[in-house]
């Protein structure tokens, strides 16, 4: 007992040394423990509190929603509707099969849709959107809410979207939007900040050109989202603005009648304020619904419009280099009374075909057979005597006439930078040829420029504004097609006279409304006699191949020549005539004959152009009487 | 002996039994309770679900048997040290044998009412055992190469079973509450140093022998930043949530880590972490300090036993809760690499729970018949 009292008090000792050891480790530890926690909840409390927050929320952009086109009147060309569209939350149907059954036979899809539709839904996951329909008709879209008790987790949105009221009526002005394509992001900074998957963007014109001001800024959403990425709730809304809206210098109206005039036709229309360079109208036909291409076009749209042989996608009025034939003459004449290379009197005669114009063996035809005897500045121009042009030409010389060519805006872009496809034209010179052809010029060349035919080569709104620049006494004027565009610097030289002389302008006018409103003139028949309406052109006809002596001896009408090689139809005008305001360049592809096709044309647009102008006016000065 | 003088009966009466019950510890273990529902139902995401019904069945009926455990006389306890080794090591091979697979490991037996993991159990049965053994031993004996050779099987035989599961963390926590048991025996703590020390050099060799997974886990709590979205994402979704908490934490049912399910194995391993985003330093500390309590009445209790059984017993047993959670915590904090080891009553799963009460069922009835004499 003794004993074993005595290894019991040993024992006791040493288990009670070794919990105090115990006890000491114990303590020291749990002060580790704390000082850890410490460490992590309140010294590095910032950083893990930014990383939790980091984890739980997320943020998605939504569509911004773009600025709107109006036309001069305020009228919405460019503007956005509301897309009734079907999202499907895979997730939250019970019975998805029953479901896209049920809503395939609603539809009325076709086996093919329905196929893209299921492909979809397995590329996303369950809590994704699945867009069944981006599009509906208010029809489809009423019989699917009236459905909706047994469509459980379909939801029938509403989404804006853009909308072009006119169709194809401002195509070529205003362009379209269609989903942004990789290359866009890339290019363009505004797109890329903005960009949510399915985003619109301009793709041609104007939308394209004002993409920055019109794309507005992302509504922002922040959602908590749990490890899965699946959004729990809503923590806040931040609105996006709209982009700008831009008011266009065009006259719906007119655009609307330059359609009409060149239905089924291929060609241009273009209308412009000869002080202001405002474009009232601006055409090329034949033009194709823009409306199309916003939730992306189907493939048998696009191959309609990619076939056909008017080539609907070309902006003529832009991009069409043409020749500009007798429409030069006025520039020609100018450009030989500026130079002193003659006068009023200078007269040549014209002998006709049996006597052509003969240098180094060519020989230079008017276009009328019977010739048409002396001719003066006036007479030439008014019945566009190409035998006249042809002398006066190679006494004026390639480089002078250039030279006023160029003042007077053809041979570079009207609108500068603003459309990227518009073209520069080509205005011949001495020194062009040798550069870019490596060779001399020809005299022969100089002569068959003076009639606006050979390297010389304009676009349909440089035409424009060069009769524009006549019309208004010889003042540059810069062409414009959004008004307060707030990029663009006034200019210094505007309205700095391109003449010498101004009476050579007025010669030139004058001849110009001999050739319209005089007997004999080439547009004669398409005259306006009231004076509130009367207006000065010049016809044009240019060739699209050379003539040879055969064509000359069949003679052919036009509609006997197979479409593609018949000549183009040019006209330029400007009215009225005693108060000029407006000038017009009409184009048609192919329409045979400046006179009998294009001056036509001219006379119902200065018809409404002019009726409109008391209106155009009276909105700049409504603006005082709000006030 | 002495204790003649004041008690003079064994046969203590049932109030007398109630007086001597420890207040503080049964306080706390409610408490701890509480707290563990609480959490349990912010893990169900502010509902009743499954786990926080579960939770407090499970709750209530051990805490219910802790109290009949300790109205049973701590002599019984010490008679039945070897029979409940036993039939746990036979549970063990059982499950070896026919227990239910899940996610890899062997780890369950099926008691069709409850799925049973008898080496949760083994973890307060290797206390009870071996301080059996070691209680009449004289202090000479124990560091006797017999003694000290029995043990080691004892503390070795149930750590294989549960390795081959495999279960690396269990049966690393079976050891170390056995290795507790021998310290507190008094084996001579050259043996624990140069154990240690072996342990340290052959820790390459070990390393070599661990499986891929496992070796992953090393490699991530070195770096957790090598896989983040991989092997190293508890770890840093763990470190987020926590220091995310704050001081004051985010408020209860409003830990953003767990609530938008960033937590792995937020039910069981994983808890402190929901509870630390929750109520932040001040509630961490205070659960901390919930635990010490828990852990120094233990201790108190042991040191009041006139036995030496009990005494061996609380110390062992209070080092053993102690080792639990600093392991899980510092898995939990990143201090560790990550082994699968509950919080005691905290974490969810009944056989986890189940032995925790179990001990303090037995702390509780040496505390109650703290003047038991065992022959």
């Amino acid at each position: 007992m003794i004993n074993s009292s005595s290894d019991n008090v040993k024992k006791l000792n040493s288990i009670n040394r070794r919990m105090f050891i115990t006890g000491s480790v114990k303590f020291f530890i749990m002060i580790g423990l704390v000082s850890r926690l410490f460490f992590l909840q309140v010294k590095e409390n910032k950083k893990y509190l930014t990383l939790s927050d980091k984890n739980r929320i997320r943020e998605w952009k939504l569509a911004p929603v773009r600025g709107e086109f109006h036309d001069y009147f305020g009228n919405v060309i460019a503007g956005n509707f509301e897309a009734y569209q079907l999202h499907i939350i895979p997730e939250q149907v019970e019975d998805f099969r029953y479901v896209i059954y049920r809503i395939k036979d609603l539809l009325e899809l076709s086996d093919k849709e329905f196929k893209r539709i299921i492909k979809k839904k397995n590329e996303i996951k369950s809590w994704e959107t699945l867009i069944v329909s981006d599009n509906l008709s208010w029809k489809k879209f009423s019989k699917i809410n009236n459905h909706l008790y047994d469509l459980n987790g379909v939801k029938p949105v509403i989404s804006i979207s853009r909308n072009y009221p006119f169709g194809s009526n401002f195509t070529h002005v205003i362009g379209y939007v269609s989903q942004a394509n990789e290359q866009d992001i890339e290019n363009n900074e505004a797109i890329k900040k903005n960009f949510v998957p399915g985003l619109k963007i301009g793709k041609v014109g104007l939308e394209k050109s004002f993409e920055k001001q019109l794309i507005g800024s992302n509504d922002i959403e922040r959602y908590e989202v749990n490890a899965y990425g699946r959004r729990i709730s809503q923590l806040e809304f931040q609105k996006g603005e709209k982009g700008k809206s831009l008011r266009l210098t065009v006259d719906t109206k007119v655009q609307q009648l330059s359609n009409e005039l060149l239905k089924d036709q291929a060609g241009s229309i273009c209308v412009m304020d000869i002080y202001t360079g405002e474009l009232i109208a601006m055409h090329s036909s034949p033009s194709f619904d823009p409306n199309l291409f916003v939730f992306g076009i189907s493939q048998d749209d696009w191959q309609i419009i990619r076939n056909d042989p008017m080539k609907p996608l070309v902006n003529k009025t832009l991009q069409g280099n043409y020749s500009p034939g007798s429409t030069i003459k006025p520039i020609v004449a100018l450009s030989a009374l500026e130079n002193g290379i003659i006068n009023t009197n200078f007269a040549v005669n014209c002998r006709g075909h049996k006597h052509p114009l003969e240098l180094y063996g060519q020989t230079y035809h008017c276009w009328k057979k019977q010739g048409h005897g002396f001719m003066n500045l006036r007479n030439a121009m008014k019945q566009s005597c190409d035998t006249y042009f042809y002398e006066i030409a190679r006494k004026l010389g390639v480089d002078r006439l250039s030279e006023t060519a160029k003042k007077f805006g053809l041979g570079k872009e009207v609108f500068g930078n603003l459309f990227s496809i518009e073209k520069k034209g080509l205005i011949p010179s001495t020194q062009w040829k040798k550069n870019v052809l490596g060779q001399s010029w020809v005299l022969g060349e100089t002569v068959i420029t003076g009639i606006g035919q050979g390297y010389i080569q304009t676009t349909p709104i440089q035409l424009c504004l060069m009769t524009a620049q006549i019309a208004n006494g010889g003042y540059k004027i810069y062409p414009k097609i959004v008004m307060d565009d707030e990029n663009k610097v006034s200019p210094i030289d505007k309205f700095t006279p391109l003449y010498k002389n101004s009476k050579n302008i007025k010669i030139v006018q004058d001849a110009m409304f001999a050739s319209t409103n005089e007997v004999r003139g080439t547009s004669y028949r398409s005259r306006i006699n009231n004076p509130k309406y009367q207006f000065a052109g010049k016809t044009g006809t240019a060739q699209v191949k050379k003539i040879t002596e055969r064509d000359r001896e069949l003679d052919l009408k036009t509609f006997q020549i197979p479409y593609e090689e018949r000549d183009h139809a040019l006209y330029i005008a400007y009215g009225p005539y005693k108060n000029p305001r407006y000038a017009v360049s009409i184009l048609v592809e192919h329409g045979g004959n400046g006179s009998t096709t294009a001056a036509p044309m001219a006379k119902k647009l200065f018809k409404t152009i002019i009726d409109r102008h008391q209106l155009r006016e009276s909105i700049n000065n409504k603006k005082y009487l709000d006030i | 002996m002495y204790q003649h003088n004041r008690l003079t009966t064994n046969n203590f009466n049932f109030f007398t039994k109630l007086a001597n019950f420890d207040y503080v510890l049964m306080a706390c273990i409610l408490l701890l309770g509480l707290i563990s529902l609480a959490t349990m139902y912010s893990t169900d995401g502010g509902k009743i679900l499954f786990h926080t019904k579960s939770h407090f069945t499970k709750l209530i009926v051990f805490t219910i048997m802790m109290l009949i455990f300790s109205f049973v006389n701590i002599k019984f306890w010490f008679s039945i040290g070897y029979f409940f080794y036993v039939i746990i090591i036979g549970l063990l091979i059982w499950t070896y044998l026919f227990g239910i697979k899940s996610s890899g490991s062997q780890r369950w037996i099926d008691l069709y009412f409850i799925n049973l993991q008898p080496s949760e159990l083994m973890k307060i049965c290797i206390i009870l055992c071996l301080a059996k053994y070691f209680h009449r031993m004289k202090l000479e004996n124990v560091n006797s190469l017999y003694a000290i050779l029995s043990s080691l099987i004892i503390i070795l035989l149930p750590m294989g079973l549960v390795i081959v599961q495999p279960d690396l963390g269990t049966s690393l926590l079976i050891s170390i509450s056995g290795l507790a048991v021998l310290w507190f025996a008094g084996i001579n703590h050259k043996y624990f140093i140069y154990t240690m020390i072996g342990f340290l050099i052959s820790l390459p060799f070990i390393i070599s022998f661990l499986k891929p997974y496992q070796k992953l886990r090393v490699l991530t709590f070195l770096n957790p930043d090598r896989d983040p979205l991989g092997a190293g994402y508890q770890i840093i979704q763990s470190k987020i949530a926590v220091g995310s908490g704050g001081i004051f934490g985010k408020g209860f049912l409003k830990g953003t880590q767990s609530y938008l399910e960033f937590l792995p194995e937020k039910h069981t391993d994983f808890i402190f972490t929901l509870f630390s985003e929750e109520f932040g330093f001040v509630g961490s500390v205070i659960l901390l300090l919930i635990y010490a309590i828990i852990i120094y009445r233990i201790v108190a209790i042991g040191a009041q036993s006139r036995s030496y059984f009990a005494k061996l017993f609380c110390y062992s047993f209070a080092a053993s809760i102690f080792v639990y959670i600093t392991i899980n915590m510092s898995m939990v904090l990143g201090l560790l690499p990550i082994v699968g080891s509950p919080l005691p009553i905290m974490s969810y799963g009944g056989s986890s729970m189940l032995a925790t009460m179990i001990g303090f069922g037995i702390v509780m009835s040496a505390k109650v018949h703290s003047q038991q004499l065992i022959a």
